[in-house]
């Protein structure tokens, strides 16, 4: 599954100018996540037509790109998660980030990973018989 | 009226008429010097036609060539040195790096005369053998620190040097030891005051009496500030390393104007875009002639310095001519805590990383007396990442080579895409924030 990153300066107003724009073009986010340090700011979300959003935020001069994450659900209950990095953690392969969001009707959490080796990853976990989504229509 | 001794009371005091005789029998020396020894002055005497030979009064001296920084650069390492290099027993070079550093040599003589207009500029503001000088401006390659320190000891003083930084540590130092001259950049002596008064230092125990300050532009008001923050009479003194160092110039008790030490340097002011000269009291770029110097002389050298000459009598009595305290200067050059830096430099080393675009902004601030400086630089849209570590390993990697290259810490702001203004003016390119009574 394709994730959209926008960059964001630090100052007041970054993040809305790019939320307003999106919302300008109808985009619905289905997961989000924020990265913040004290410096600058890196905005991740999943939503559809990623490449034509990607596109359509450069034109508007916004620092924008793709990658390729594994949106992976899990059970909602404690240790869903933990059963999921131990699988890749067994197999030595690294998480750079996730972010979690909790479907309101199903009864799985899913999570957004992004991982080093992700071919890797996709086969090791669906061997393990965890769904991995490609994509969310929640 | 004067209150302090004469340093050398024979060129201080010297009639006029006397003086250009001496500046016109120098001028021909050097000249002539210059002509045998420096190629790259050479070869602009020849382009023109102008054989030293025939100078024969000092108002020929509007005829010659101009030395710019760019030929000191492109001389670079050797080429601006006129003497052997088993004569010159030191180095000094500006701040410039990245290949566009200018180098000067110094012979033994040239040192000897070096501490001697030191030790002049000293002397005027009432400094003697018995003052112990705490000498906080940094010592290397930049002239302040030893520039100041050879003049101290010239004059028979007590010298501390204690060199830049570790502020606390200076204050204890001028503590202990006495001290009764500080001296260091103008910017530097506010913020140790304020070190003091944080720590609550009482100053009515200390000695401390006079101040000597220079290597960046400071106003009327800077001085008042700090003599009300400090126990101190603050003096100006002049001088770049292209010249000599410190001591080119200085301020005399009336503090109205520094007297150049003519004897030694031929100065002018000229009109930057026309290079003519002008007439004495209108304002334009000071021009510096070397007339003593061995090691590296300069002939009708541009400091980029925006200065005026008054020529009437001071109040002190000393004949030598007094500039206009330096406020600004013809070029971007900034002057960032005591150290020049040239958007220039800044800009090139912005260019050698592809993660951002060619465009930058410079914003100077100035928080508890020190200057600060944010270079904003956008984040290229194609080497932007998902991933925090990559974005903030290019800004600190900017960061530090931006630290070697001027040799001051400076901080990275990333900006998005197309935020700065394009196409603009270069003036643009820099914000000074710094308040405005204390840098013009």
């Amino acid at each position: 599954m394709k994730q959209i990153s926008v960059f964001l300066e630090n100052r007041p107003g970054s993040l809305y100018e790019v939320l307003y724009k999106l919302k300008e073009e109808g985009v619905n986010l289905r997961a989000l996540s924020l990265a913040d340090t004290a410096e600058f700011g890196v905005l991740r979300f999943i939503a559809e037509n990623p490449e034509e959003i990607v596109e359509n935020l450069k034109k508007q001069n916004f620092a924008a790109t793709l990658t390729e994450v594994l949106a992976v659900g899990i059970e909602d209950r404690p240790g869903g998660l933990a059963e999921v990095v131990g699988i890749l953690t067994h197999q030595n392969i690294s998480i750079e980030y996730l972010y979690a969001f909790v479907s309101p009707q199903g009864e799985r959490a899913y999570v957004v990973l992004r991982v080093e080796k992700l071919a890797e990853a996709e086969k090791i976990l669906r061997e393990n018989h965890i769904p991995i989504l490609d994509k969310l229509t929640i | 009226m004067r209150t302090t001794p004469l340093w050398d009371e024979y060129y201080e005091l010297l009639p006029r008429e006397e003086l250009e005789k001496i500046q016109l029998s120098r001028l021909k020396k050097v000249l002539i010097r210059a002509y045998h020894n420096l190629p790259y002055y050479r070869n602009k005497l020849e382009e023109r036609k102008i054989n030293p030979y025939d100078i024969n009064s000092l108002s020929c001296l509007s005829h010659l060539p101009f030395t710019t920084k760019e030929d000191l650069r492109q001389a670079y390492p050797f080429g601006a040195i006129a003497e052997p290099l088993r004569n010159v027993v030191r180095i000094h070079s500006s701040s410039g790096t990245t290949g566009t550093a200018t180098v000067v040599g110094y012979t033994k003589k040239d040192i000897e005369s070096w501490a001697e207009l030191a030790a002049r500029a000293l002397s005027s503001y009432g400094i003697d053998e018995e003052d112990i000088i705490q000498v906080s401006f940094g010592y290397g390659l930049f002239t302040g620190g030893l520039g100041i320190h050879y003049g101290a000891e010239k004059l028979g003083a007590t010298v501390v040097p204690a060199s830049a930084g570790n502020t606390l540590r200076q204050i204890q130092i001028m503590k202990d030891l006495q001290i009764t001259v500080l001296a260091c950049t103008p910017s530097y002596a506010l913020y140790l005051a304020e070190v003091a008064r944080e720590n609550n230092i009482n100053w009515k125990e200390s000695s401390l009496r006079i101040g000597v300050f220079g290597a960046e532009p400071w106003s009327e008001e800077m001085r008042e500030d700090i003599e009300k923050k400090l126990p101190i009479r603050a003096f100006d003194i002049y001088g770049l390393s292209e010249v000599i160092g410190p001591g080119v110039a200085f301020e005399c008790e009336a503090q109205d104007g520094l007297h150049i030490s003519e004897d030694r340097f031929l100065p002018e002011i000229i009109d930057p875009r026309t290079e003519r000269a002008l007439p004495p009291g209108e304002e334009g770029e000071l021009v510096f002639t070397t007339l003593t110097k061995e090691g590296t002389p300069v002939i009708r050298y541009r400091t980029g310095d925006i200065s005026s000459l008054n020529y009437e009598p001071c109040s002190c009595g000393r004949t030598l001519v007094r500039m206009k305290r330096v406020f600004s200067r013809t070029d971007d050059m900034l002057i960032i805590r005591g150290v020049n830096v040239y958007p220039s430099q800044i800009e090139s080393v912005i260019l050698s990383f592809e993660g951002v675009e060619p465009y930058y902004q410079i914003v100077l601030t100035r928080e508890n007396f020190l200057d600060q400086i944010e270079v904003q630089v956008e984040v290229a849209p194609q080497f932007f990442s998902d991933q925090v570590k990559v974005l903030e390993g290019l800004r600190k990697q900017i960061e530090e080579k931006l630290k070697t290259e001027l040799n001051l810490s400076c901080e990275v702001k990333l900006l998005e895409p197309k935020s700065i203004t394009r196409s603009e003016g270069k003036s643009k390119r820099i914000i000074d924030l710094r308040k405005k009574e204390e840098i013009s």
